[in-house]
């Protein structure tokens, strides 16, 4: 299921404006790998380009190469619709779909994707809301819409959605920055219990939201404003936070930065 | 030293002020209207809108003059904007609501079953009797025809310029929209007139009329779809696209039931405004005082060129006239069910959030 992640020189433009510049690294499968550092500093667009979401952006553009396992999804022939489903995404604002129930919601990737039987649909939708730790409280309000649950529900309804699909990979773009500590929590638990079937790269503000759950963490860096992100390091989480090899790591990392 | 000269100036508490009591803005418009009545009628003015008029400014007047007495400066400006604000309402529903009250009060002489559901056949001009059978028919069939080939254009066009168009070919496509939305309707109906009458030799035919409709809404359509679609978030796209579904898909099963209560509604508005277009369908569909049930060959009647006639030919009052305004009536009412229901199915299709 879960598979490997292999950047190499990897760049990204908006229009003419180079966003992040020579990113190379891997990310190991069934594991958790965060992402830090400033804001602009390009996080979220390579994160966005780990499943091909970047070029959705007018005048997004990518150079370089991502392999997943030993598949290039820059390459030729590559049907990002495809890439997309290998590789899945949980957005910062919880995005259920309004016009559809809660059920609909975790469906709603299989339904408009392909033909699947009631009796399918249902284990899958059950089994989806389960590992997202949601079954217990919206097992009685299925057909209820998912706009009606609370933010930390549908985030985790937007992350059953994104596992009822059965991707390898799953990105999470600072998916607890518009959540409670409370809801944080059940969602940090929820990506402990999620790596031992899938790849899971995260983007993060809070640093110990990084400590606690990441297995690995990559800290980026623009000189600049205007000028591209960089990778500075990545390294296990725990020699992150305890002796990056890099002083800039050490002072962002600290509260010295800037 | 500046708070202590501040506080200074202000005597007893600086939170509490004098106010007018509820009563004085209904008081104010009681009084002005007196006032505005009496100086007409001192002056000799009969119309109506001249001591309406006096009395609006003396309204406005008063409530800034008494209340910067009682209440301060402040106050004043605000209690002159609200007032501004409320006169500037019944200028807008006076003459809505007179038309609505004459519609209904001539139109209701002659509305009745028999009125719907026959035609004027070999009814003369000014003799009593006859209906709107054929009107009803033809408008039903004309603005029907006219949404049938204009929604679907109009909307896969603005869903091209929001979902796709990029560049120069959709700036192009805005451009030709927004151009066409200043189209005066006499205009569509010649060039229908000169492309399908004159040059490719067709007859008057419903049909003909359906078309310059179509140029009418179809900008209309196109305009409120774009608007409607625009406000569907990014984010459900993007939501969508990340469970690896095809743009296509996103589009057909995400943004268009999100946005379909807003587009129904402004498909609902754009037919109410063609359905009283009279200039095209005179030109292009010409009138018949027989039931015509097909729109694609011979002339039609329809109920604005109907009202149109009737009152024509009625020179003022009598049987005609009355016909005229129950046509009128009718076709207001046809309107407004239009508008009630686009708003019953915004409302049913809306994005729930109930719990």
């Amino acid at each position: 299921m879960a598979k490997r992640i292999d950047v190499s020189g990897l760049n990204a433009y908006y229009g003419s404006f180079l966003a992040i510049e020579d990113i190379s690294m891997t990310v190991e499968p069934r594991s958790v790998t965060a992402f830090i550092g400033p804001s602009g500093c390009g996080k979220s667009t390579f994160l966005r380009t780990l499943n091909r979401m970047h070029e959705v952006t007018p005048g997004g553009r990518v150079e370089g190469k991502v392999m997943l396992d030993d598949e290039n999804l820059y390459g030729a022939g590559i049907d990002p619709v495809s890439v997309r489903r290998e590789v899945g995404m949980v957005f910062q604002r919880p995005n259920p779909f309004p016009t559809m129930s809660v059920y609909d919601n975790v469906a709603a990737g299989l339904k408009l994707n392909g033909k699947y039987k009631k009796s399918q649909l249902d284990d899958i939708v059950e089994k989806s809301l389960k590992g997202a730790n949601l079954w217990n409280e919206v097992k009685d309000r299925l057909n209820k819409p998912g706009s009606g649950l609370s933010g930390g529900q549908q985030q985790r309804l937007c992350i059953a959605r994104a596992i009822a699909v059965e991707p390898n990979v799953l990105l999470m773009d600072e998916p607890c920055s518009a959540l409670d500590p409370i809801s944080t929590l059940a969602i940090e638990d929820l990506i402990g219990e999620l790596k031992e079937r899938f790849t899971i790269v995260i983007v993060t503000h809070n640093m110990q939201q990084a400590a606690r759950v990441s297995d690995r963490t990559a800290f980026f860096n623009l000189a600049a404003v205007g000028q591209p992100g960089k990778l500075i390091e990545i390294d296990d989480t725990e020699r992150i936070f305890s002796n990056p090899s890099v002083q800039a790591t050490e002072d962002y990392i600290s509260g010295r930065f800037g | 030293m500046s708070h202590a000269s501040l506080s200074d100036k202000r005597p007893g508490s600086s939170l509490r002020g004098a106010t007018l009591p509820k009563w004085f803005p209904w008081a104010t418009a009681a009084g002005s209207i007196v006032l505005g009545i009496g100086i007409s009628a001192v002056a000799g003015l009969d119309s109506d809108i001249q001591w309406g008029l006096i009395a609006a400014i003396l309204f406005v007047l008063g409530s800034y003059a008494i209340a910067a007495k009682v209440e301060g400066r402040r106050q004043a400006k605000d209690r002159v904007a609200t007032s501004l604000v409320w006169v500037a309402f019944i200028l807008a529903v006076v003459p809505l609501a007179s038309l609505i009250w004459e519609t209904v009060r001539r139109g209701v002489k002659v509305l009745d079953g028999y009125f719907l559901t026959h035609s004027m056949g070999i009814v003369g001009d000014k003799e009593p009797g006859g209906g709107i059978y054929h009107a009803i028919i033809g408008t039903l069939e004309q603005v029907g025809l006219a949404a049938l080939i204009s929604v679907p254009i109009g909307v896969l066009t603005a869903i091209y310029l929001v979902e796709y168009g990029r560049g120069k070919l959709a700036k192009a496509v805005t451009f030709f929209v927004d151009v066409m939305t200043g189209i005066p309707s006499i205009v569509a109906g010649l060039f229908i007139l000169s492309l399908w009458i004159i040059t490719f030799g067709m007859g008057y035919s419903g049909f003909a009329g359906s078309m310059a409709l179509t140029i009418l809404m179809l900008p209309v359509v196109v305009r409120s779809t774009e608007e409607m679609l625009k406000l569907v978030p990014n984010e459900l796209r993007e939501a969508s696209l990340a469970l690896g579904v095809p743009k296509w898909r996103t589009i057909l099963k995400v943004v268009l039931p999100t946005s379909i209560g807003g587009i129904t509604t402004g498909v609902m508005l754009a037919i109410a405004r063609i359905a009283g277009e009279t200039a095209p369908v005179l030109l292009l569909v010409w009138v018949t005082p027989l039931i015509n049930t097909n729109p694609f060959s011979d002339p039609q009647a329809s109920l604005p060129v109907y009202i149109y006639l009737q009152y024509a030919n009625s020179g003022g009052a009598g049987a005609a006239y009355d016909r005229a305004w129950a046509a009128a009536l009718v076709l207001i009412a046809f309107i407004m069910i239009l508008n009630m229901a686009a708003r019953g199915i915004a409302r049913w299709k809306a994005p729930k959030t109930g719990r």
